[in-house]
């Protein structure tokens, strides 16, 4: 069975996970209440989208 | 080789999955509107189409072929009586899915998958219509001139008819390059029939046919605030 000849330094284990970055996640502001919101997904504050609202949508005290 | 289904494989077999798309497709009928991930509601949407195209049909063959998936004959009942007549002016898409935030503890992508049950909006049946009149006039337009119509003529009637497009009354078309002619600072879209105001939201990137003096004069010309849902 193939091994690795050398251990992984350091150097190359941190620079290999210097690159695991995390994306901001993109936002729009809703046209209803004016909260931050993703779009083409019901806004979590007030729970409308395109001018419907959906209660499952809104966020619970218990996930905010 | 039978064609895969589309979209994810639910369950963890052929019949648990036709068990769990059985039981959406009842709570849906039975609640008008459910919460579920996006991949179940992905798959049952084709099948709940397919069975109000069943109760539109509305025989005892298309009942019997309903209750093979929905075995409740009270939802059954339901979807004959209440869900089908709401959809007999709709030719298909009797299904909506919104988006709404992941769940907590997986992080699982959620929607409400619902009913369209609201009649069509005015303004999609006067779409129709007019698409249909504009169909009949090109038919008698077809037959009564003669078969040799260029598409250069075509091209050069389409163009116009876009001139000619009618100012809104309280409205001023936009200058040369698109700038705010003096005194009007409110946008109209000709396109979304919506105005916009200098602190609305998509108001630096929407391009302005119209200007207006003022919001009212917006709302009397017949454009909507932009934002305020269609």
């Amino acid at each position: 069975m193939a091994v690795p000849k050398r251990k992984t330094s350091r150097s190359n284990t941190r620079s290999r996970r210097a690159n695991w970055k995390a994306t901001p996640t993109t936002l729009t502001t809703c046209p209803q209440c004016g909260a931050a919101a993703q779009p083409h997904i019901a806004c979590p504050s007030c729970g409308s989208y395109k001018g419907r609202h959906y209660a499952a949508a809104e966020r619970t005290e218990h996930q905010a | 080789m039978p064609t895969p289904t589309k979209g994810p494989r639910v369950g963890g077999g052929p019949a648990h999955e036709r068990l769990i798309l059985s039981n959406l497709a009842t709570s849906l009928f039975e609640h008008d509107r459910i919460t579920t991930t996006e991949a179940k509601a992905k798959r049952l949407r084709p099948l709940a189409e397919r069975l109000i195209t069943f109760a539109k049909r509305g025989d005892l063959h298309a009942r019997r072929r309903v209750l093979t998936v929905v075995r409740d004959k009270g939802v059954v009942h339901r979807l004959f009586a209440e869900i089908a007549p709401d959809m007999a002016a709709r030719e298909g898409g009797y299904t909506r899915i919104t988006k709404i935030g992941a769940r907590k503890g997986d992080n699982a992508p959620m929607v409400v998958i619902e009913l369209v049950r609201e009649p069509l909006s005015a303004k999609k049946a006067t779409v129709k219509e007019a698409e249909a009149a504009t169909k009949r006039a090109a038919k008698q337009s077809e037959s009564k001139k003669a078969a040799a119509k260029t598409k250069a003529a075509e091209d050069a009637e389409k163009t116009e008819a876009a001139a000619a497009v009618e100012l809104p009354a309280g409205a001023v078309a936009a200058n040369e390059d698109g700038s705010a002619p003096e005194g009007y600072t409110v946008k109209g879209n000709a396109d979304s029939g919506l105005y916009h105001e200098p602190d609305g939201q998509w108001y630096d990137q929407t391009i302005a046919e119209f200007w207006f003096k003022s919001a009212e004069d917006a709302e009397a010309a017949g454009f909507k605030k932009a934002g305020s849902g269609s």
